[in-house]
């Protein structure tokens, strides 16, 4: 994969709206996007928001420090491809007549997918592999007549044990703060200066 | 358990806040709500004239006192019409908490009578937004919106009630504990960036301080004080952040930027570390980015961290609160005096004050008006401008020396925003003296509020400076469009009727004589004045890098600039 392709994995949390504030980050700063996935987590109330974005790599960190600024961005971080594990799912339906099947079949069968529909005139492939190697089979079916697809964006973890935590320790502000808005005497606006 | 309406919650929980002042205006999706009003008299309403004004009201109001300004509105037009405000509140860093009305909740995204999608417009513009869709929701809410606000790098929080949440019933709970899982307040900056930065600093030969308007937002002026003083480096300001430092100190060598002085321009670009301190590297201080002293290296001090090499890469950025950081800085540099340094500065500033001096001669320029109502007036006044060319003399001559003393709009550069700021920040210190600086074009877009005024007993002292232009597009247009003159010339009311219309005092100046008297007489009266100062017509700010240039590239005086 390019250098210039940035894989940010973001954890937010599960609100109406949230998906709009992160788009229109992005359209409004000019970031690129090639390809955004949205899912539930082990989390309840947290999604797991995996963008690919396309630029050099002071846009990167742009891009994750803008990020980090919205509120129900709980943490983002960019990963690293080598130390991660990158999928991407792609529904491919192909023209084929009976008699085209078996020759097809062998071409997925190279790339490990299955076909999961067939019908007298098409089938529906469906692999899970990297970016690269979808493209490669895209381009193998390609000559029979790709007449429909979907793919769902890329995904992302880490590889071993490490995760992206939603949990941080507290600064020193925070901690100021929470302690005076509980105790708070009535009338007096703790956090502004005098 | 107490129950209440969603109306009362609202109210209780801006009390709760210390909330006693808002700037709004009634309509049908807050009707519940000002019916409550009454119930609390804690809180005083501000009857303005243009939803625009209650938001620039209140981020007049927070600008001058430092703290939480509040603006409400109706649904529909009424939201819509803050957007401005709210904008601009933002793009300045100003803790400021927006609150609409909005459609019942079953006739929303119906197209309903006054409806307007206004979380969503405002989403761009706004530190974070609510839609909050029960009243038990409220409270919570509301403490969280004032704790984004005014934390952190402040800003505008706006939240949006549809009006049955305000009639719902529900039980009053003020948290014991506001915290957001995704939201950090830097404070102390760690101790390895703070050793990189101070091992830059004390190897340093010519080394600059840009202070910009986290030094007011942080109340860290006199932090800052010590560190300049400590590493004997010069000070340069950017229009947000003048006040940061007395204009008299040793150190102090004023504004920088696009209509910044010749020597504080060419002292940006001849120093070689930089520290900028809470500035965001905005193109109008730091002309064209490229050539913005690229060997420099920069040590970049915000409380935001994506302010770091977001326009000009950052050697040594620190992500903290100037008001932590600067100590933790001054204990880790060396005592350093820089005599070369700021001797070269202080040759070249008498080489080139000509170009910041009050024009010679006894006609009645905006630069004499402003520098004499700044010296009648005093440090402990409050200034406000609009937007152009009397924002620029204002920010040159009006010896800006304490924090909060000068409130201008900075980043969206909202022209109209002088009047209704003045008469916020007027409402948060009755006891100081406040003066708009205002255009002829932006007084009229926004001289609505003085009924307010009037109404509040806010006795703001508004000073036109009248050229029958919009100065600054006048200003680009004879330079860099060949003296064509589109659409800037205006006619102009008798601004002196107006005055009488509101019931004051209005004084018209048309010769540098009588200018003291006026401002004398200003300022003795109780209620709010105009001061219609006919200045010269057809005056250019200057120094000026003109735009898209860079900092060197500081011209300080009529020629014609081909770009």
């Amino acid at each position: 994969m390019s250098t210039n392709r940035h894989t940010v994995s973001a954890l937010v949390e599960d609100r109406p709206g949230v998906l709009n504030r992160v788009s229109s980050l992005f359209r409004r700063r000019g970031f690129n996007i090639e390809s955004l996935a949205v899912g539930t987590t082990e989390e309840p109330g947290i999604s797991r928001m995996t963008i690919v974005v396309e630029g050099p790599p002071s846009i990167a960190d742009q891009v994750q420090k803008q990020l980090d600024k919205l509120i129900d961005v709980v943490t983002v971080e960019t990963l690293n491809e080598d130390e991660s594990v990158v999928r991407e799912l792609a529904l491919i339906k192909v023209a084929c007549r009976p008699d085209q099947r078996r020759e097809i079949l062998d071409v997925v069968d190279i790339f490990r997918g299955s076909v999961v529909d067939v019908s007298t005139t098409t089938v529906i492939i469906q692999l899970t592999a990297a970016a690269d190697t979808l493209n490669a089979l895209i381009e193998n079916l390609r000559p029979y007549g790709i007449r429909e697809m979907v793919r769902t964006g890329r995904i992302a973890l880490a590889r071993g044990p490490r995760t992206t935590a939603t949990h941080q320790h507290e600064t020193e502000e925070e901690r100021r703060f929470h302690q005076e808005i509980g105790r708070l005497p009535e009338g007096e606006l703790p956090f502004s200066s005098k | 358990m107490v129950m209440m309406s969603g109306a009362d919650i609202l109210l209780e929980s801006l009390k709760r806040l210390g909330v006693d002042t808002i700037f709004g205006y009634p309509g049908g999706a807050v009707l519940p709500l000002y019916d409550r009003f009454p119930a609390h008299p804690e809180i005083h309403h501000v009857l303005v004239r243009h939803e625009q004004a209650a938001g620039h009201a209140a981020d007049g109001y927070a600008r001058a006192s430092g703290r939480l300004g509040v603006a409400l509105a109706t649904s529909g037009p009424g939201a819509t019409n803050l957007v401005t405000a709210i904008t601009n509140a933002q793009m300045d860093s100003v803790p400021t908490l927006f609150i609409t009305g909005n459609v019942i909740r079953a006739l929303i995204g119906r197209d309903g009578f006054q409806e307007a999608d206004i979380t969503g417009i405002t989403m761009p513009t706004v530190k974070h937004n609510y839609l909050v869709m029960q009243a038990q929701d409220i409270a919570r809410t509301i403490a969280e919106a004032a704790y984004l606000a005014t934390t952190g790098r402040k800003g505008a929080v706006h939240v949006d009630i549809p009006k049955d949440v305000f009639i719902e019933q529900a039980e009053f709970e003020w948290p014991e504990h506001v915290s957001v899982r995704g939201y950090r307040i830097p404070g102390k900056a760690d101790a390895e960036s703070v050793r990189e930065a101070a091992a830059i600093i004390n190897a340093a030969e010519r080394p600059v301080i840009f202070a910009g308007h986290g030094i007011i937002q942080a109340d860290a002026a006199e932090e800052l004080r010590r560190f300049a003083e400590r590493g004997g480096i010069p000070i340069l300001n950017t229009l947000l952040g003048l006040g940061g430092i007395p204009q008299d100190h040793a150190l102090s060598y004023g504004m920088m930027g696009m209509h910044g002085s010749y020597w504080a321009n060419h002292t940006a670009s001849a120093a070689d570390v930089i520290i900028a301190l809470g500035m965001r590297m905005d193109d109008r201080a730091m002309g064209r980015f490229a050539d913005m002293n690229p060997t420099a290296k920069i040590v970049h001090v915000d409380i935001d961290p994506a302010e770091h090499g977001k326009n000009l890469f950052t050697l040594c950025p620190v992500v903290g609160d100037v008001k932590h950081v600067l100590p933790q800085l001054t204990d880790a540099i060396e005592k350093r005096s820089h005599v070369e340094w700021i001797r070269w500065i202080d040759t070249l500033r008498s080489e080139h004050r000509h170009s910041m001096m009050v024009p010679p001669g006894n006609e009645l320029t905006t630069q004499f008006a402003v520098s004499k109502i700044a010296e009648f007036a005093g440090h402990e006044a409050i200034f406000t401008t609009g937007v152009g060319q009397h924002q620029m003399w204002a920010a040159q001559f009006m010896d800006i020396s304490r924090p909060r003393q000068f409130i201008t709009s900075g980043g969206l550069g909202t022209m109209g925003f002088e009047v209704p700021a003045a008469m916020g920040a007027q409402a948060a210190c009755r006891d100081r003296q406040v003066w708009t600086i205002c255009g002829d074009g932006g007084f009229q877009m926004t001289f609505q509020e003085i009924a307010t005024m009037v109404d509040e007993r806010l006795p703001v002292k508004m000073a036109i400076m009248n050229n029958g232009f919009l100065g600054m597009v006048r200003q680009w247009q004879e330079l860099f469009h060949n003296d064509n003159y589109v659409s800037v010339a205006m006619s102009q009311p008798d601004f002196v009727k107006i005055a009488e219309a509101y019931g004051i005092r209005g004084i018209r100046v048309s010769d540098q004589s009588q200018v003291e008297d006026a401002i004398r007489e200003a300022a003795a009266d109780p209620g709010p004045v105009i001061l219609d100062f006919q200045v010269t017509t057809e005056e250019n700010v200057w120094p000026m890098v003109p735009s898209g240039a860079a900092l060197k590239e500081t011209i300080e005086g009529p020629q014609r600039v081909t770009r």
